[in-house]
């Protein structure tokens, strides 16, 4: 069942991330600015959902596995970024897939600690 | 926006999904690493899935099930960072520079490997 879970879940998160790459992002952008985006405000949510919501609040482990490993899981992705990578690569923009990566390695770092720091001063208070 | 592109993606996301969730389990209930093996593993074989399919240039269709929805949700860009941070917070200095260097070189060349692979095959 929780298998069903996690799946269900996991297709939510995959067709949000689909939405907002043809919502927000025109599909003639050189850069890749909507995995940016959606890998950006993923690990935000993933650190501060697992650091306050999942310790502080009594919420089945179904549910947690569901919305974390499945929901916000899925709506990241590492595959798309590695091969838009190539593709600037391919088209020869170093700079931009050096940019990407860069962005991609301390952006996402930051929003996870930012995420795992707002959830800490919540609980402080 | 198309309805069935919209279910072509979550088809895929749905079985993607569930294969990192198992595959996760799988390694967790063998070892209990405190490098996060699972998620490295999966994110560099869907990243060079994801090339193979980009090279094969199988169309619209497949590219969104397989592509978007299923090598999309198999990877995951949150859990790695989390793991990273988590690394980080443990003082495991060493294993979170390996765990980025791995990831990022891993996924990258196998995602070129998946592509120049998939260009070799494509029109066949």
């Amino acid at each position: 069942m929780l298998y069903l879970f996690v799946g269900l879940a996991g297709a939510l998160g995959s067709m949000l991330r689909y939405g907002v790459g043809i919502l927000l992002f025109p599909a003639d952008a050189v850069f890749p600015f909507s995995t940016l985006t959606v890998n950006l405000i993923g690990s935000f949510l993933l650190a501060w959902l697992t650091k306050h919501l999942f310790t502080n609040l009594n919420i089945p482990t179904t549910a947690k596995t569901a919305i974390g490993t499945g929901f916000v899981a899925s709506f990241t992705t590492f595959s798309t970024l590695s091969v838009e990578t190539i593709e600037l690569v391919e088209n020869g923009m170093l700079i931009l897939a050096s940019l990407y990566i860069l962005v991609s390695i301390l952006g996402g770092l930051s929003m996870s600690m930012l995420g795992f720091h707002t959830a800490e001063r919540r609980k402080k208070k | 926006m198309n309805l069935i592109d919209f279910l072509l993606v979550g088809t895929g996301g749905f079985f993607g999904a569930i294969s990192r969730f198992a595959f996760g389990q799988y390694i967790g209930r063998r070892h209990s690493p405190a490098f996060p093996i699972a998620t490295l593993i999966v994110n560099v074989l869907g990243s060079f899935l994801l090339g193979l399919l980009t090279g094969l240039e199988t169309g619209q269709y497949l590219l969104l099930l397989i592509g978007t929805g299923f090598s999309g949700a198999l990877t995951t860009f949150s859990t790695f960072k989390l793991e990273s941070v988590q690394l980080h917070l443990n003082k495991r200095k060493k294993m979170f520079i390996v765990y980025h260097a791995l990831s990022y070189a891993g996924g990258i060349s196998l995602a070129f490997i998946g592509f120049q692979l998939g260009s070799l095959f494509s029109g066949m």
